[in-house]
């Protein structure tokens, strides 16, 4: 018997009726993992100093998240861990000896002025951990560029002992003596420095986030293979800043040298792996990853050598996620059997 | 015949949980006849069949009752011997109404001899004769769309058919209809490549069948053993959504249809299977299409079966057959899980591109929602038609329609890759089918309009 046609006994809903099961949330927890060797690294250089600013920069991020939420009438987003995230990213850009209190401001100013006004996860025009960061280094300039040499460094019953960090080095010493030496004398003695092995395994100064490279290239091998993020805007950011600076320092041994240090420091792998890529403030297309992350590594190296920062990477991201709409814009892909 | 493994990928593509263990290997069960039969005039895509029988009326087995009613239309006949109830509205597999010819099935079968069509000689029947025996037996594509196969074998005069491709890729989640036929019948599908080489002046035939099928492809090896001319057996990678009719072609010979245009800008005609095999019954035997294989599957059904059903067997016959629901099934779906229709009860009748019945359990159905979009580019990598699923869906929740037309909304085929991968669960591939409808909507209304202005 055919039954009466009335009456929904069962759902209905648009087609699909599968799922490949992944999520928000599960995005942000695999970025999270990804940055744990770093962060696991800045408390091994810096000691409990970098679990203090990371557990302010994440509470205050938090806390922000929910009472703009709540602000707004709008659901509760704390679950979707961008806030957790958010805060993270902000704590590894902060030097370790940031102030609580202004690391707090960071937190605020990064979820609800850079994320929140503008409707939440998905709606802000720029990284609003690298924003932060803009903000803290107008407002808190001087608190923002005193490095301490890493605890491992200060023994003997020194405190600390600041340094400058090795891009500091390279613009105000380095860059100075080098011009005023004769040409023959211009062999920069890396080995002395010990940037490369340092910067590489650690024990240099900087941010929290920017101690060891070894840990964050692992982070984003992570990323790459769980498929979070494609190698395009990491490498193009990283390959135009190797190549800007091989070219910019003369192209010999020595350059490649050059070279190696600005890919290693200031924050470029930080940068390049966790903070271009985010989903939001750069395009979708291969191809527009591409123009993203060369004009990044492009400013970045602007900044550096001709700017009056030593360091250019936040900048140069922030500038390029102004221009993602525009890159999006011009790098539709192309329809399947269109002329 | 040779087999090849396809060689061309197309960009895109996922990979949903098939679950076609639970059916595979269930053998093509026929159905009891059901009491009642509701047979839809709109089975195929096109202008639905002018039902020419009345209530009272007593029909035979393969009698007409649905009559084609434009070049773009498929006739209708009865599925079996029995009096005509009612013809009224009824609600379809997709939702949409149209007249059906409700049957009270004769208890015996045998007392009303079946209407044959006279049986055909394909080998020395005229290229004509077998066009008009296709048209008359009431095929249409049985994979899901439901384009009339016979304007497909009657190419523009200015076209030329180079390539036949047997559509046997099956990508859907749990349905193994398709799979039973090629295994089970495939010396009949061999029959119905012959008879379309004839109609379509011998074209190459390139038969499509994805790598999880190995016992099919052993079985069209056999029955296309000694088979003359170009055939070849073309392995497609295991990959969402194979089937579909671009992609296969591209897939196949590695040529692109262009925007708007079929298959056969491109020298191409794609038919699927079954409907290839129901050729063959209505040359041969002179059987018209009044009954097909569906895949009754899912968490939610007691003995998941194919079951070979006349057409116009309600789901709640279907249900019953395969030992009924188990308890908690929240969804069923009519076809698979990536493209099918969720209906709202078991009144709804089979059609000619009924290829499955879903019945799923809460474990098994997802809430799409409308969260904002996190621009990850999942979406963008799994468009087969190689949109910017992300922007068209941003564009309709906004109501910018225009963009999605400028984004070319109206080339997405919704194979719900995109929404499929969506972290943010958002309903993209429902966002596009909007789009579509209103712009559809629009030229509507826009020739509409000059044509009023015209008689003005």
């Amino acid at each position: 018997m055919l039954p009466k046609q009335t009456g929904e006994r069962y759902i209905l809903s648009s087609s699909p009726h599968a799922h490949a099961k992944s999520s928000v949330s599960g995005i942000m927890l695999d970025v999270i993992i990804a940055l744990l060797p770093a962060f696991a690294c800045s408390v091994w250089f810096f000691g409990v100093k970098a679990l203090l600013v990371a557990g302010t920069c994440i509470a205050s991020c938090i806390v922000t998240e929910a009472l703009s939420r709540i602000a707004m009438k709008r659901e509760n987003t704390i679950g979707d861990l961008s806030a957790v995230l958010t805060g993270l990213l902000l704590a590894l850009n902060l030097p370790p000896d940031i102030p609580l209190w202004m690391a707090a401001v960071g937190g605020v100013f990064a979820i609800g002025v850079c994320k929140q006004v503008f409707g939440g996860l998905g709606y802000n025009p720029f990284n609003p951990a690298l924003a932060a960061r803009a903000f803290m280094l107008v407002s808190f300039s001087e608190a923002m560029t005193r490095w301490s040499s890493s605890t491992w460094k200060a023994a003997a019953g020194v405190d600390a002992i600041t340094t400058a960090t090795p891009l500091q080095y390279l613009k105000t010493f380095a860059t100075a003596a080098w011009e005023k030496m004769p040409d023959a004398d211009r062999v920069l003695d890396l080995s002395n420095v010990s940037f490369l092995k340092a910067t590489f395994l650690g024990n240099v100064n900087g941010c929290l986030g920017e101690v060891c490279s070894l840990a964050l290239l692992a982070g984003a091998a992570y990323l790459l293979f769980r498929r979070v993020i494609t190698w395009h805007i990491p490498a193009a950011f990283l390959g135009t800043i190797a190549v800007y600076a091989f070219f910019n320092y003369g192209m010999n041994v020595n350059a490649l040298k050059l070279a190696e240090v600005h890919v290693l420091s200031g924050g470029a792998i930080l940068g390049a792996c966790f903070m271009a890529t985010d989903y939001v403030t750069s395009p979708i297309s291969a191809k527009g990853k591409l123009i993203f992350g060369c004009g990044c590594g492009l400013l970045t190296m602007l900044i550096r050598t001709q700017g009056s920062f030593p360091e250019g990477v936040s900048f140069a991201i922030l500038i390029m996620n102004a221009f993602t709409p525009l890159i999006s814009r011009f790098t539709q892909p192309k329809t399947f059997g269109a002329k | 015949m040779k087999t090849v493994k396809s060689q061309f990928k197309f960009h895109g593509g996922v990979h949903p949980e098939y679950n076609k263990e639970l059916a595979r290997d269930k053998a093509i069960e026929p159905i009891p006849l059901p009491k009642t039969l509701a047979i839809s005039m709109s089975q195929h895509l096109g202008a639905p069949a002018k039902c020419v029988v009345k209530p009272g009326e007593h029909v035979a087995k393969g009698q007409l009752i649905g009559e084609r009613s434009g070049f773009i239309s498929v006739p209708v006949h009865a599925s079996a011997a029995g009096t005509v109830k009612a013809v009224e509205s009824r609600q379809g597999p997709a939702g949409s109404w149209a007249d059906a010819v409700i049957l009270e099935t004769d208890a015996d079968q045998s007392a009303t001899p079946s209407v044959a069509l006279a049986p055909l000689d394909w080998k020395t029947a005229t290229k004509e004769e077998l066009l008009a025996r296709v048209n008359d037996a009431g095929i249409c594509g049985m994979g899901g769309a439901g384009f009339p196969t016979s304007v497909k074998l009657s190419p523009p005069p200015d076209k030329h058919c180079e390539y036949l491709i047997l559509n046997g890729a099956e990508c859907e989640p749990y349905l193994t209809a398709d799979y039973r036929v090629m295994l089970e019948h495939a010396d009949k599908i061999r029959i119905g490549v012959e008879i379309m080489r004839r109609i379509l002046g011998g074209p190459a035939v390139r038969i499509a069948v994805e790598a999880n099928k190995p016992e099919a492809i052993a079985a069209l090896e056999k029955a296309f053993a000694d088979i003359e001319g170009n055939v070849e057996l073309v392995v497609l990678p295991v990959l969402y959504p194979q089937g579909s009719e671009k992609h296969q072609i591209y897939a196949t010979v590695k040529r692109v249809v262009p925007e708007g245009a079929l298959p056969i800008a491109v020298g191409c005609v794609v038919e699927n299977v079954g409907s290839v095999a129901a050729i063959a019954d209505a040359v041969v035997k002179g059987i018209s299409l009044t009954s097909r294989v569906t895949t009754v599957s899912g968490d939610g059904i007691v003995e998941p079966k194919n079951v070979l059903a006349p057409i116009g067997t309600s789901y709640a016959d279907l249900a019953a057959f395969c030992g009924g629901e188990h308890e908690g099934v929240r969804k069923v779906t009519s076809g698979g899980t990536m493209m099918g229709f969720n209906v709202p009860n078991l009144s709804i009748a089979t059609t000619k591109t009924t290829s499955g019945l879903l019945f799923l359990t809460a474990k098994n159905i997802f809430q799409y929602s409308s969260e904002p979009c996190i621009n990850c580019g999942r979406c963008q990598r799994a468009c087969p038609m190689q949109l910017n699923p992300a922007g068209i869906s941003r564009a309709v929740e906004a109501d910018d329609i225009s963009t999605a037309e400028h984004l070319g909304v109206m080339n997405c085929i919704e194979c719900g890759a995109c929404s499929f991968g969506c972290p943010a669960y958002r309903s993209i591939t429902h966002l596009c089918r909007r789009a579509k409808n209103s712009i559809r909507a629009r030229i509507a209304a826009e020739k509409a309009k000059a044509a009023a202005a015209k008689k003005v």
